[in-house]
């Protein structure tokens, strides 16, 4: 059964109209740690990347990709990494349904485009950082 | 989540992980989320709730030592 209702499918399709450069969807899995997450999660980036011609999807194992995992900073599962022109760092750990669902598009969107919806204000300070900056978003999904 | 991803896009120095409570618990627990959205940033600077764009900048500066 698939994920996306119908409705589901033209807003993202709208959303969609704005992207830009090709966006790869980075998906991690592993079978023996969460079999049926992983595979919800699979099926969910595949039904959204199967919307636009510029979505790609990539799925590999964090048991057998160490090297690309350790690459992605990422050690759980499931697991995506949204990387547009370059990576960003934007990642999602868990199946982005819900409330994430909306994000995960919004992630998408932005990461194609490399253009952000902030203030002048916030860039030029971002632009100042200094340090790294990691942000941890938790959630749930109603 | 969005500000954090756009932030991430704005600055290489700025990563963004959405991570689904319910399904890890060992990290819910770690970090104590007691309500979502919760957001924690360098481990450092932690709240709760949706804020406004020039206070989640005030955050991110503050867990980056950049500001008080």
């Amino acid at each position: 059964m698939p994920f996306l209702t119908p409705q589901n499918e033209r807003e993202v399709r709208q959303a969609f109209t704005e992207l830009r450069d090709p966006v790869k969807l980075v998906v991690f899995s592993q079978s023996l740690e969460a079999a049926d997450l992983c595979a919800e999660n699979e099926q969910l980036v595949r039904e959204v990347a199967a919307l636009s011609d510029k979505i790609s999807v990539e799925v590999l194992n964090l048991a057998i990709d160490r090297e690309r995992a350790a690459h992605y900073g990422i050690d759980r599962v499931p697991a995506i990494a949204v990387e547009g022109a370059r990576d960003f760092g934007i990642r999602f750990y868990g199946v982005p349904a819900g409330y994430e669902f909306s994000n995960l598009i919004d992630a998408i969107v932005v990461a194609s485009t490399g253009e952000p919806a902030l203030s002048e204000e916030t860039r030029v300070a971002l632009a100042g950082l200094t340090a790294d900056v990691d942000i941890k978003v938790f959630s749930t999904p109603t | 989540m969005r500000l954090a991803q756009h932030m991430a896009v704005a600055s290489d120095r700025v990563r963004a992980t959405a991570i689904e409570a319910t399904e890890f618990p060992d990290l819910s627990r770690a970090y104590q989320v007691m309500a979502v959205p919760k957001v924690v940033i360098n481990d450092r600077v932690h709240f709760e709730g949706a804020l406004a764009e020039p206070d989640f900048l005030g955050a991110v500066l503050q867990a980056a030592g950049a500001g008080r």
